[in-house]
């Protein structure tokens, strides 16, 4: 995947989690720990635990970011090319044909369905399109444009030069094996405000895109192959009782 | 409406909570008549299992009848009695037409199911009723109503005039015990099961091998009431803490070990030796959730070929596993939450049949108001206990002993 960004354009952060918790669930900390986030916490040298503290208050983040390899970003899996574009990819097995799954997403006003931290996606004309995000000060706009529009195989776009946000992606649809539908890939590549520094933040607080990203494909593949998603939200509970969240 | 709800590490209470609603137009509510306290809702209670939230409904086996159902229920209407399976299935993804119900794709919620994509590092299995946030955190059914999502493809008609206490228990042990038996591919007449575990779901699995033909049956177990059942059913059973349990199964197998071996225990194995304490330190550490004596007896007393058959739970990583006498011995692993789904109908029918009646393992009767003294109880295996059964509309006060 190619993608023409600009250096120098730092910009409000464009993913905003729709979740209002700031911090791991308690599931996700118990995983942690499974996981050994104690030896991680160990692995930190060369200033990585105070880099990160800085960052989290917002001082000298673009600093850092210069700083190239951040060892927390190694661990925590995060990608990057060499211009500095934080990559993103997931894939997931839906049980559609991959022409049904890629009419889907080429109509692109659909596409705040799939991926829940868009809040809208106007058609300008064949090619170009404007996404809208919700930012931490007010929406934030940019003007994409089709890269590549191959039906049942694959979509790719590309944010416009000038664009606050600077992003480019592509959907590929493939058939699987025996009668399991389509796997469908996704690759996003996208300038992170703060750079590596805001990544590895953006992670440990959930808040990191490729999180989101394995959310919306799951939710996709729910709403295609069930017509709705599976929820929990409103259920009884003892947190209920006591007027806190359910 | 009354709850048992988990509220924190070793303390479950009976809370007043709201009614249950539908929130999808595939869900029902179920009225509960009967709900039991499952072997796997102490590692709850214990806190070995991550993902519990204060104010969680806890129960996962639990029938009733139905209420009120979404515009898009089919298959069941209100006035129906149904018995509902502990795992919730979807009904129409991969997993789910194959028969796998408990890997479904769909029916752990999103954020929930990636996050058991971290610790599993594949796509997560499906949601379970009352039990943690990383299977969905569903709202349980020990409880006076429930809300079953998946309506259709989980709620099964009974039909016959069958006491609740026959059937109930086909909403996860007798399942389980069932699948761990029928996994082991016993060949009728000729092949030797030993199950450690006499617990209920030891109990099923002891009788389901002698139903599906097993030559012969072991259970091993330490606490007296439990293998007085299991001999009941024609069982021979082995005192773990008054014999060498690897050498009694040899004793009892001409040498050979039993053909297959069904781990009916779990992750909180008691049992001795070095391995033992060092699983229950680690454990104590929250360094490891599980404690695998169990398993490595299940591993060393197995025959060459046999296989080691595991419905007991396990959730984290393990060490000290003797994977050299597994490796050697040829054996094959079975494992897994039971896709119950694809057994509550062929038992019923061996239930209807008279082969077997699962009220047997019942122990204590109660209303649901006392659920946290009968935890304690069937925790501590104090009193006989070996399975509860809650009435959720009885009057409080009094637990009657069978
Ligand atoms: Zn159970
Ligand atoms: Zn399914």
């Amino acid at each position: 995947m190619t993608a023409d960004l600009s250096p120098n354009s730092p910009s409000p952060r464009p993913y905003r989690q729709h979740s209002t918790e700031s911090l791991l669930s308690p599931t996700e900390r118990g995983v942690m720990g499974v996981l050994g986030l104690a030896a991680l916490t160990l692995s930190l040298r060369g200033g990585a635990l105070e880099r990160l503290l800085l960052g989290a208050v917002g001082v000298g983040l673009a600093g850092m970011a210069a700083t190239g390899t951040n060892p927390l970003a190694t661990a925590l899996k995060i990608r990057q090319n060499e211009e500095g574009d934080t990559l993103v990819s997931d894939a997931i097995t839906v049980g559609k044909s991959p022409e049904d799954l890629y009419a889907v997403w080429r109509n692109l006003t659909n596409l705040p369905l799939l991926m829940r931290h868009l809040k809208s996606v106007e058609v300008l004309d064949e090619r170009r399109s404007r996404w809208t995000v919700p930012g931490p000060v007010g929406d934030v706009s940019w003007e994409a444009e089709l890269t590549a529009d191959e039906p049942g195989r694959r979509i790719a776009w590309q944010s416009l030069p000038g664009a606050a946000v600077e992003n480019s992606g592509e959907v590929l649809f493939r058939p699987a094996p025996g009668d399991r539908g389509t796997e469908i890939r996704v690759n996003l590549a996208y300038r992170a405000p703060g750079g590596t520094t805001g990544a590895v933040i953006a992670r440990l607080t959930g808040q990191e895109p490729s999180q989101q990203l394995r959310d919306d494909l799951l939710r996709f593949k729910r709403e295609q192959e069930l017509g709705y998603y599976p929820t929990t939200e409103g259920q009884s509970s003892g947190r209920a009782a006591k007027g806190g969240q359910q | 409406m009354k709850a048992v709800v988990w509220q924190g590490t070793n303390k479950v209470g009976v809370e007043r909570v709201p009614d249950p609603t539908l929130i999808l137009q595939t869900d029902a509510i179920v009225r509960v008549t009967s709900t039991a306290i499952c072997g796997s809702d102490l590692h709850l209670l214990d806190g070995f299992i991550p993902g519990m939230e204060r104010g969680d409904i806890v129960g996962h086996e639990f029938m009733g009848e139905i209420v009120e159902v979404g515009r898009d229920v089919r298959n069941v209407k209100v006035g129906d009695r149904v018995v509902v399976p502990f795992n919730l299935a979807c009904g129409v993804c991969d997993p789910c037409r194959r028969g796998l119900f408990s890997a479904c794709d769909n029916s752990n919620p999103a954020p929930n199911a990636r996050t058991v994509e971290a610790l599993y590092g594949a796509m997560s299995p499906g949601g379970l009723f009352g039990y943690t946030h990383m299977f969905g955190g569903y709202a349980g059914g020990q409880a006076q109503f429930v809300r079953v999502p998946f309506a259709d493809v989980g709620c099964f008609k009974i039909e016959s005039d069958l006491r609740d206490e026959q059937v109930l228990f086909l909403t996860d042990i007798f399942p389980t015990g069932y699948q761990a038996a029928e996994q082991c591919g016993i060949v009728p007449g000729r092949d030797v099961v030993a199950v450690f575990g006499a617990g209920p779901v030891g109990q099923f699995a002891a009788r389901s091998a002698l139903m599906l033909g097993a030559a012969h049956v072991i259970v091993i177990d330490r606490v007296p009431e439990r293998l007085g059942m299991a001999e009941a059913a024609g069982c021979q059973v082995i005192n773990y803490e008054k014999e060498d349990v690897l050498l009694a199964l040899r004793d009892a197998t001409g040498g050979r070990g039993p053909d297959h071996v069904i781990d009916g225990v779990g992750l909180e194995a008691h049992g001795h030796g070095p391995g033992a304490l060092l699983d229950t330190a680690e454990q104590k550490m929250r360094m490891s959730f599980d404690r695998i004596t169990a398993v490595r007896w299940a591993i060393l007393s197995c025959a060459k070929g046999g296989t080691v058959s595991m419905p007991g739970v396990y959730a984290g990583l393990v060490d000290k596993f003797p994977l050299g006498a597994a490796f050697g011995k040829g054996l094959t692993f079975r494992l897994g939450q039971t896709h119950t789904h694809r057994y509550v109908l062929p038992l019923l029918d061996r239930i209807q049949s008279g082969q077997i009646d699962p009220s047997f393992v019942i122990t204590h009767r109660a209303s649901l108001d006392e659920a946290p003294e009968l935890y304690k109880t069937f925790r501590d295996k104090h009193d006989g206990c070996v399975k509860v059964v809650l009435d959720p509309w009885g009057q409080p006060g009094e637990v009657q002993k069978v």
